[in-house]
């Protein structure tokens, strides 16, 4: 009766001027799980929470390695991310065997966001269904950039995605002034922290549902050149330290008091 | 009158007998440059201490005419590089304007939009000099990044049969500022070395360099007024020997300044007095 005309392809504006189906691919990216990622002067973390299907299934990988300098979090369709990642580990190798250097940052996530941009404008296509969070460190020091399934790409400072990743992002605004100047374990718990904000209620982090990836750089004492921290993915036991060291303060922190509506989308 | 236009201009076929259209048919391989036609001689250069020089003469020749005589064969990349080009110069002219593009899109990805300040210099001055300070963010394509990118062009070009015919010398620095310098030929053979030579000085400029700076550790030793001095005494001997080459030539000093390029110079103090001593060539009867 009220069936939506409108959505059934991405190349057909509704007559608000709106493309329904790059609007339902941004809805996937709120599906996903919360990932988390902040950039400082000299480091770029991502930290990401982690799902599984039922109680007995594994945990579902949040953070990818895309090369040495590079790494991605994702929020939404898992699939998709694979085939985006892919393309990114492609592209990185393919500037180093040509220039012999670590590609840029800014370069790579513009690549990705014009191919997805491509999607939500050719009639068959389909946008992606997932949003990144892309951070490494290039000769210009430490990067984060946010990616959308509308092809929008934007450098960031610090930023979350993914299910009620509003809270985590709120945490962040508020504590916007101190992370250039975090040092590298201080930037994890900064994460952690907001991670914890998009929670929801009897939730904990765990060893087995976080994950932490990072990506740094260095001047080296000697010539002045930069050395890389290569961009390491840390689950299991590696993130024990940094939850327990974030679990002490804030006890009973993050007012439930907002969270009104039941949102299931934790499984 | 025959109305169509594949037979317009042609001889007409009741007096000249039926017109061979087969020589209109593009059938059988594509050549492409199987020989250089227009070419430039040696590009010399060292490693000093704190940078690299370059030199090469302002020539270039077809076959054994000397052609032009003011062709730029060193040419600067981001104001941090300096790419030299012997062999073709047709395909160095490719080669520079696709360095342009290159440039250019380097410039955009790493535009800080910092302001240039450049410091115009002075039309008045007598010696085409430039100097230029490094306009080069950080991050933006280095001497060693642009070497690994021409050595993969020019090998892909050989593997299309279609080689770009060059040797190419970059000077610069390296990703941690250190001189460097390396070679890559038509092939894309691709070579890094305190000195190097490409065509005849290889032969001739080659052996003089290395009594300098034989290894690394000796070239960190010369000093920049070293560095120029033999380079000019390489020019020098090139021009007596070399008979592809000229006395007016190019020479550019990289350093973590930037490039000091000057396209005018002139070989000083030449002696002939060694060709008195030379028989055995030309039209003597000795």
């Amino acid at each position: 009766m009220f069936r939506n005309n409108y959505d059934n392809d991405s190349v057909t504006f509704s007559p608000q001027g709106r493309i329904f189906q790059v609007e339902y691919a941004a809805e996937a990216v709120k599906q996903g799980s919360v990932v988390v990622g902040i950039a400082s002067k000299t480091h770029a973390v991502l930290v990401a929470f982690k799902r599984n299907a039922e109680e007995l299934s594994s945990y579902q990988k949040k953070l990818f390695a895309i090369d040495e300098h590079v790494g991605i979090a994702i929020a939404g369709l898992t699939s998709d991310a694979r085939v985006l990642s892919n393309f990114m580990k492609q592209q990185c190798l393919g500037h180093r065997l040509t220039y012999g250097r670590n590609m840029p940052v800014r370069g790579l996530v513009d690549m990705i966001g014009s191919k997805a941009q491509i999607n939500t404008q050719h009639y068959g296509k389909r946008p992606y269904g997932v949003g990144l969070l892309v951070a490494g460190v290039d000769e210009q020091g430490p990067h984060l950039f946010e990616f959308q399934p509308s092809g929008m790409t934007e450098e960031m400072v610090a930023f979350a995605i993914g299910a009620r990743s509003q809270m985590a992002r709120t945490y962040l605004e508020k504590n916007l002034d101190a992370f250039a100047d975090c040092g590298r374990e201080e930037l994890v718990r900064h994460g952690l922290k907001a991670l914890k904000e998009s929670l929801v209620q009897d939730r904990e982090l765990t060893i087995e549902n976080t994950s932490v990836g990072i990506a740094g750089v260095s001047k080296s004492k000697e010539d002045g050149s930069s050395v890389v921290e290569p961009f390491k993915v840390f689950d299991g036991q590696e993130v024990n330290a940094w939850i327990e060291s974030v679990a002490d303060d804030k006890e009973g922190g993050g007012d439930a008091a907002g969270e009104g509506e039941g949102m299931d989308v934790d499984a | 009158m025959d109305h169509r236009p594949q037979a317009w201009g042609r001889p007409r076929d009741d007096v000249y007998g039926a017109y061979d259209g087969s020589y209109f048919q593009n059938s059988g391989p594509k050549f492409a440059t199987q020989s250089p036609v227009v070419t430039g001689t040696s590009v010399i250069a060292i490693k000093f201490k704190d940078g690299v020089v370059i030199a090469a003469d302002n020539l270039a020749s077809y076959g054994s005419l000397a052609r032009f005589t003011n062709v730029k064969r060193l040419r600067v990349f981001l104001d941090t590089t300096v790419v030299g080009f012997g062999g073709d110069v047709s395909d160095m002219q490719y080669l520079d304007r696709h360095l342009n593009e290159l440039a250019i899109d380097e410039s955009y990805e790493n535009d800080t939009t910092e302001t240039a300040a450049a410091t115009t210099t002075s039309s008045s001055d007598p010696s085409s000099t430039s100097t230029q300070t490094p306009n080069n963010p950080a991050g933006s394509l280095n001497a060693a990044n642009l070497h690994k990118y021409l050595q993969k062009l020019l090998y892909r070009r050989r593997n299309d049969f279609d080689p770009l015919w060059n040797h190419i010398l970059v000077a610069g620095l390296d990703a941690s500022s250190k001189p460097f310098l390396a070679s890559v030929d038509l092939r894309g053979t691709a070579f890094t070395s305190p000195s190097l030579a490409t065509g005849f000085g290889a032969a001739l400029a080659q052996p003089i360099m290395r009594r300098y700076a034989a290894t690394e550790e000796d070239a960190a030793k010369l000093t920049r007024e070293q560095a120029v001095d033999i380079i000019k005494e390489c020019m020098k001997v090139l021009f007596y020997r070399d008979a592809r080459s000229l006395d007016k030539y190019s020479i550019a000093v990289v350093t973590k300044d930037g490039v000091e390029l000057k396209e005018e110079e002139q070989l000083e103090k030449q002696s002939w007095a060694f060709a008195e001593r030379i028989h055995g060539y030309g039209t003597q009867t000795v």
